[in-house]
């Protein structure tokens, strides 16, 4: 497997670090609720097909949206996640 | 049929043209008291425990593909119970005891060999933490040996005790551990549930559940509607889908795990034996082949296969464990689903929807549960209270905080456990 | 042996000229430079070779390649051994020593063979039914026997001390397999500037050219190979691999390949055995040609037994002798093969065809016929061919047979992918798009004649060039035979007795029909309950065969029953070759300490601490074990002074306008009010509220924050950080990065250290937690007053390149104070006797207010961590909470990994009261100490509880008290 990373190019999966589903970047909000937090940390649509989720690529730091596809491994799309406050 | 060394002579003599099927071919009825989705391990055996234990019938198991398809058919083999939290202590060690007498309740041979697990340790502070569980594999009234380097060095010599990169301090000796033949386990319960009268329907993909004022009244099939006054959801590897037709998101993220076989080698690995420092557990299967395993690939995927780095890692793990085996081939590397939740630890409860049942969240711990998860969702499904020894296995501990069973301590990621 | 079944003047690959000598089964044996053990063994009259795997039947070689089935020997080089290596493949060199295995006895005479009288009794799934009773008989009894009579080779139980590879290659494009196709399309593609990777298994670049030897182009097969490999092998663009095996397709164009790269050299010296290699191609052609099948009739498993295209193979390659040859075929490759061969001498006794196909040829024809049995104890002696006259035994000492072919196409199904039946071929064929960037050209889609493959290679690289954007120059396609193929499909021939579909796992077409019987109708029960496919080759002669036998006896068809999975690798591949790098230190990297030449020099043992080394104690003469030198060393700390080298620790530089900000968001405490030039220690959540780490944070500048890590969560911390800052305040001015390496940092500890530092020529007037630079001799160097030793203490932190000569400057200073360098055991005790937390306590399952720091976590600003730690279940009571533990009998000592229980219970889960998670003997206190966790802890001090080790057997009451045994007030650390 082979991820575009947004800064480097095309890196074989062993340089990043694999987090979990894109829904960790929406934190709630300190008193959201017990059903919020749950959502946010244990939740997950675990969707067979398209999914965004997250990825380290250790050697720039970077932390990375990938869109791909949990059936057939194809990355669709990436974009570094500071892009979207930054 | 009953099966017998007597009745393998006489079918022997007479060119074997007598063996009947190991299960029906049935056709679904519209109506059950009980629909299992799912023909793995754990669905077979909670329709084979509803039926022997609480005397139901009127049950149909719905397998999308072939019976015992899915992670039962596709898995390292390990059997064990050398938990350290509570919760999963009794459990799986409700679990062994039912593997120890499997053959025998099924009349069929599902190869379970206690040939002992060995869990090495490469620092004092894991000394430590495997003497912790040990303990706590004592206190649950199973078996439990602290091993030291010479220890491990007399039942293994062949590890690298010289020169591995992890120095092995010694390890924690499960000697009623062992291994059983994954297919034959998957077979041998449903032979017995179609023995006492289950409907096990193949090629029959579960499309819907159907719900009505908050409870449920059957599933949506591809082959037709199916009624029933309670349903279980037992789909490793496609919990997510499932539980979504009947409008719920699960704690779990579904992840690959591979796992690998070599060639057929005389007998050269007696035990089962865990390196913890390289993630990587081997045995010898009967019929020869080394059977190793690794970590998840790590990221979520649903693709029954997985990659190289992976791959490598994990024979680099048995190179500097074991160096004996460098001349054993890889023969086949193969992935399967693990619905991983975020504690590591598994879910056998109701949901918000009457008469549906959720089984879900083995991570990679699902082999050796299958009898006891039979047994104890057949319980909570025929008497409306949680078996005792999973009790703590319940879906709303991850929104409380309570009960969690963490056994890695690695928190709620869900791939870390 | 002297060669007597050699053809004079044939086979392409040896040479003549260089007789090679070697040993099978303790016999000598002469063969020539080229051949393999198979086709010296064969070219010396011995046909036998092997024991099946179940009935342990004579077995020989098959086919000329990998694949091969029944031909597994053991190879020995010394006390190495390598099991289960295909005859086919091994070439023979000076000094081989092989030998046959899975057997009791002689090759000849396998005491295992009565497992062949018994084989009613073996059908398939015998051992379902049956060793059951009694129970204690399986793990004594049962299964030791079975294990012992199963497995093929051994291993010797040596480590493996061989040198293995692995490398890595990009390429445009991977051409896989060297046949025609992969020739032609290598060639158009390199023509038109792509770099080219061009993979074959073979010693020599060719495939089925080599061997059938069809004219190209006017010129032999064999020489218009040899041409175009030459040409491709002057240009720069090209890669050449032989004895290259690709073994496996995985996402994004990587595939894995296997390189055999020593194993037919007699003293390979440096030269890896293997290589394993990742190669990352933009896009791939599979061209690896087809692979035959035999045909599963009565006792079709001899020795002598061969399949055509095995057979044409050691004719042409090797110039093997088979004797007279009976050629049993379903379609036209196997009667031009008969042509073939008696174009070429090779006496065929006959030719038995199934169809009705016209009787004219110079070989005996049996149209409408079936091959019914075989005679012959240790090889093939008679063919029971069976036609509209009758049963004739034809003496034959080789059987070919030829019942169609497979493309072979199993890495188009890496990715999961099934192919599609094509009925014209009576075969698989692989469907386009299986796996991305991967296509197909040749046979192994099905385009069997030589003319068919030229052209696709030429056109399946064009479609590929486009893609790349390269333009094709234009290849003229060669021209070369054309001729059609037909085929009527026979999988087995219903005669009696047990005809053989799986030759490596001894499975016959009795034992697929009574997997049907029994209900075990799809191909995957199929396949597990009759084991096969599951052999040393896969399947690879005998998948599509058994599920045509199944599809018959279940009355599905065959594109209705489907084919199991295809899965990686391609051949089997070594573990030595695929973990090559991970033998011994090699598995994980090595982080060495500044001071770690200098610690080993001091005599201290080294040991693992993550992924570096720490010294364990630094033993003084007369010291023979850790516990009086750690004794010592904490004595020397506590009286005098120590320095130890913590450069391990995890150290995060932070700096920007708003890292003050950013840093109150990550620590549960508020750094935003720390002053420049102090330290404050921090802690650290998970987002799911439980603690992830603890370490110190200094501001050495309004704008810069240098933070600390544990060892262990190094890495962890810094991913963690930097994902906080990039999904929630990117927009805010901070940036992080880890300067863990750039830094030597020294402890010193001890009502000395500050008369160390003075004569280092350090002012030593910095207040208990503040942090300044200093120059060190004119290096820029900082200075922390921080302790995790309960003494006054100081951090010391030069850049990395001065941490040696640091260390020595300390030793020295240190050891004129009455002081010591000190190791990892004296810095536990010493933090345990202050009741300092390590991962030992904050295990991933503890809050901070477990561990007694609820406090820290700020009431006034959110935190990452905060809202899940108030879930109800992280702060109810009867939560387990971080206590001292001490003997209640002073000299009794204290393990960790020990449960506590209430005095009186038994040692049950249900009587648990907690566990011990660190344990130290305090030379201050004079007794040993534990920390550990105790159900609502902090509320039961001073009571009396039972440390429970019953996997040592080690019972001792112990009183709960605080955790911080020694200096409670802090008085010696403040100074």
């Amino acid at each position: 497997m082979r991820i575009p990373c947004p800064c480097c190019g095309s890196r074989d999966r062993r340089e990043f670090t694999y987090y979990g589903a894109s829904v960790f970047l929406d934190r709630p909000a300190e008193d959201a609720g017990l059903e919020a937090w749950d959502a946010y940390l244990h939740l997950r649509d675990n969707p067979a097909g398209v999914t965004r989720d997250l990825w380290y690529h250790d050697p720039c730091q970077s932390w990375i949206e990938v869109e791909r596809d949990t059936v057939t491994h194809a990355i669709l799309s990436t974009a570094p996640v500071a892009r979207r406050r930054a | 049929m009953r099966y017998s060394g007597f009745r393998v002579f006489t079918q022997g003599l007479g060119g074997n043209k007598g063996w009947t099927p190991a299960w029906r071919r049935p056709d679904p009825k519209p109506d059950y008291d009980i629909v299992i989705i799912g023909g793995g391990g754990h669905g077979l055996s909670t329709a084979y425990y509803l039926a022997r234990n609480h005397g139901l019938r009127n049950i149909a198991v719905l397998e999308k593909g072939y019976l015992g398809g899915g992670n039962v058919g596709r898995n390292t083999t390990i059997v064990r119970a050398n938990y350290f939290l509570p919760g999963n202590s009794e459990f799986y060690s409700h679990s062994l005891k039912l593997w120890e007498g499997l053959e025998r309740e099924l009349n069929y041979n599902v190869m379970h060999s206690q040939r002992g697990l060995i869990n090495l340790f490469h620092s004092d502070g894991q000394r430590d933490a495997f003497a912790r569980r040990g303990n706590a594999m004592l206190a649950q009234g199973d078996d439990a040996v602290l091993l030291d380097r010479d220890g491990v060095r007399r039942m293994v010599p062949y590890l690298d005790f010289e020169q591995t990169r992890f120095p092995i301090y010694g390890g924690l000796y499960h000697p009623r551990g062992g291994t059983a033949r994954h297919d034959a386990v998957a077979w041998g319960y449903a032979r017995g549930a179609d023995r006492l009268g289950v409907d096990l329907i193949q090629n029959c993909e579960v499309t819907g559940i159907d719900i009505q004022n908050g409870r449920v009244t059957g599933v949506q099939t591809t082959r037709g509607a199916i009624r029933a006054r309670k349903v279980a959801m037992v789909v490793a590897g496609r919990s997510g889908q499932v539980a979504a037709m009947a409008g719920m998101r699960l704690p779990v993220e579904s992840h690959i795990l591979q796992a690998f076989v070599t060639e057929g080698l005389k007998p050269v690995i007696d035990h089962v034996i865990s390196f913890g420092m390289g993630h990587f557990y081997i045995s010898q299967s009967d019929k020869g082949g080394l059977v190793f395993g690794g970590d998840l690939d790590f990221y979520a995927s649903y693709a029954a296969r997985g990659n190289l780095p992976m791959v490598e890692h994990v024979m680099e793990a048995g190179m500097t464990l074991m160096p004996m085996i460098g001349r054993a081939r890889l023969l086949r590397s193969w992935g399967g689903i693990m619905d991983m939740s975020p504690d590591g630890s598994p879910i056998i409860d109701t949901t918000h929807v009457d008469g549906l049942y959720v089984n879900t969240g083995w991570n990679y711990g699902g082999f050796k549960a299958v009898p006891a998860s039979g047994w104890c969702l057949a319980h909570l499904m025929a008497t409306g209270t949680p078996h005792p020894v999973a009790a703590r296995f319940r879906l709303d501990r991850f929104r409380t905080g309570r009960g969690l069973m963490d056994e890695e301590g690695t928190g709620a990621q869900h791939n870390l456990h | 042996m002297t060669q007597t079944h050699r053809i004079p003047g044939k086979g392409l690959l040896i040479d003549r000229a260089r007789p090679v000598r070697f040993t099978f089964d303790g016999v000598e044996v002469q063969g020539f430079h080229g051949d393999t053990l198979a086709s010296a063994l064969l070219a010396n009259g011995q046909r036998m070779i092997a024991r099946s795997f179940k009935y342990h039947r004579p077995r020989g070689v098959m086919t000329a390649g990998s694949e091969d089935p029944s031909a597994l020997v053991e190879v020995l080089e010394g006390s190495q051994q390598t099991p289960n290596v295909r005859a086919t493949t091994q070439e023979i060199h000076e000094g081989l020593t092989a030998r046959s295995q899975n057997r009791i006895g002689s090759l000849r005479h396998d005491l295992l063979a009565v497992n062949d009288w018994l084989a009613p009794f073996f059908s398939a799934g015998f051992y379902y039914k049956t060793f059951m009773w009694p129970r204690a008989f399986w793990e004594r009894l049962y299964e030791p026997a079975i294990r012992r009579a199963a497995g093929l080779g051994s291993l010797s139980g040596h480590h493996d001390v061989a040198v293995y590879e692995k490398a890595w290659a990009h390429c445009d494009l991977l051409v896989i397999g060297a046949g025609p196709a992969g020739l032609m399309a290598a060639l158009t593609a390199a023509r038109a500037g792509a770099e080219v990777i061009l993979a074959d298994e073979d010693v020599r670049m060719g495939g089925r050219l080599l061997s059938d030897q069809p004219a190209v182009g006017g010129l032999s097969g064999p020489d218009w190979a040899a041409r175009t490999v030459a040409e491709l092998a002057a240009m720069p663009n090209v890669r050449l691999m032989t004895r290259t095996t690709v073994t496996g397709a995985y996402d994004d164009g990587t595939f894995g390949a296997l390189e055999r790269v020593g194993l037919h050299v007699p003293a390979p010296g440096d030269l890896p055995r293997e290589c394993f290699w990742r190669i990352v191609a933009r896009r791939a052609i599979l061209a690896a040609g087809a692979l035959e099948r035999p045909i599963a009739h009565p006792d079709n498993d001899r020795p002598g037994v061969m399949l055509a295209s095995g057979l044409v193979s050691h004719v042409a390659k090797w110039g093997v002798n088979p004797g007279r040859v009976v050629i049993f075929s379903n379609n036209d490759s196997g009667l031009a093969t008969a042509r073939h061969l008696t174009a070429q001498g090779i006496e065929i006794a006959a030719y038995v065809d199934p169809r009705a196909i016209p009787v004219t040829e110079d070989f005996p024809v049996y149209a409408q016929a079936t091959v019914t049995g075989t005679r012959g104890r240790h090889g093939l002696r008679d063919v029971a061919v069976t036609h509209a006259g009758g049963t004739s035994m034809i003496p034959a000492r080789t059987l070919a047979l030829a019942g169609g072919w497979n493309p072979t196409l199993h890495l188009t199904c890496h990715m999961n992918g099934r192919p599609v039946w094509e009925e014209s071929l009576a075969a698989f064929v692989p469907k386009p798009g299986m796996v991305p960037g991967l296509s197909v050209a040749g046979a192994a889609r099905g385009r069997f004649s030589t003319a068919a493959c030229l052209a696709d290679g030429v056109e399946v690289a064009g479609e590929v060039l486009r893609d790349l954007s390269l333009r094709p120059k234009k290849t003229p396609v060669p021209e070369a035979e054309d001729a059609p193929y037909a085929i009527a499909p026979l999988w087995a021939v219903d005669a009696g007795g047990r005809a053989w579909l799986d030759f490596a796992n001894d499975v016959t077409t009795k034992d697929v029909r009574l997997a049907a019987q029994e209900g075990y109708a799809s191909v995957e029960h199929m396949k597990r309950y009759t084991t096969q496919g599951m052999a040393p080759d896969q399947g690879k002669s005998s998948n599509v065969a058994a599920l045509a036998v199944l599809a018959e006896a279940t009355g599905q068809g065959i594109p209705a029953t489907g084919t199991t999975t295809y899965r990686p690798p391609f051949v089997p591949v070594s573990i030595g070759a695929l973990g090559a790098g991970g033998r011994a230190e090699g598995f994980a990297p090595q982080r060495l300490l500044t001071s770690d030449a200098k610690s080993r020099a001091m005599g201290a043992p080294m040991i693992e601490a993550g992924l570096w080394y720490r010294p364990s104690y630094f033993p003084r003469a007369g010291e023979n074990d850790w516990r009086t030198a750690c004794d010592r060393e904490v004595a020397q700390v506590r009286e005098a002074v120590g320095t130890c080298d913590v450069s391990t620790l995890g150290k995060i530089d932070v700096q920007g306008r708003d890292a003050a900000r950013f840093l109150d968001f990550v620590y549960t405490n508020t750094m935003s009010t720390l002053k420049p030039g102090r330290v404050r220690y921090g802690l650290m959540l998970r987002e799911d509220g439980f603690v992830m780490d603890d370490g110190t944070c200094a501001r050495l500048a309004e704008d810069h924050f240098l933070v600390t890590t544990t060892t262990a969560a190094a890495g962890l911390v810094m991913r963690h950080m930097d994902f906080v800052h990039q999904a929630f305040c990117a927009d805010w001015d901070v940036r992080l990065i880890s300067v863990t390496e750039a830094w030597a940092q020294f402890a010193l500890a001890g009502p000395k250290s500050r008369a160390v530092l003075a004569s280092l020529g350090i002012r030593a007037d910095l207040p208990f937690m503040g942090c300044t630079h200093i120059d060190l001799g004119g290096v820029r160097a900082r200075l922390f007053r921080i302790s995790f030793s309960g003494e006054e203490g100081y951090e010391i932190a030069v850049p990395t390149r001065y941490g040696a000569s640091l260390f020595e400057a300390l030793l020295s200073a240190v050891h004129a104070e009455g002081g010591c360098a000190y190791g990892m055991e004296a810095l536990n005790v010493l933090r345990i006797e202050k009741g300092f937390i390590t991962h030992a306590e904050i295990h991933g399952r503890v809050t901070a207010d477990d561990v007694g720091l609820g406090r820290m976590v700020s009431a006034k600003k959110d935190c990452i961590g905060k809202a899940a730690a108030h879930r109800p279940g992280l702060t109810e009571p009867g939560r387990e909470q971080l206590v001292g533990l001490m003997p209640v009998n002073q000299g009794e000592t204290l393990s960790a990994g020990a449960h506590l229980y209430n005095e009186r219970d038994l040692a049950t889960r249900e009587n648990n009261q907690g566990y011990v998670t660190s344990v130290a003997p305090s030379p201050t206190l004079g007794c040993w100490l534990g920390l550990g966790f105790v159900k609502d802890g902090r509320s039961r001090m001073g009571q009396v509880i039972r440390l429970d080790d019953g996997l040592r057997g080690h019972k001792v009451l112990v009183e709960i008290c605080d955790p911080v045994f020694f200096d409670p007030e802090g008085g010696r650390m403040r100074g």
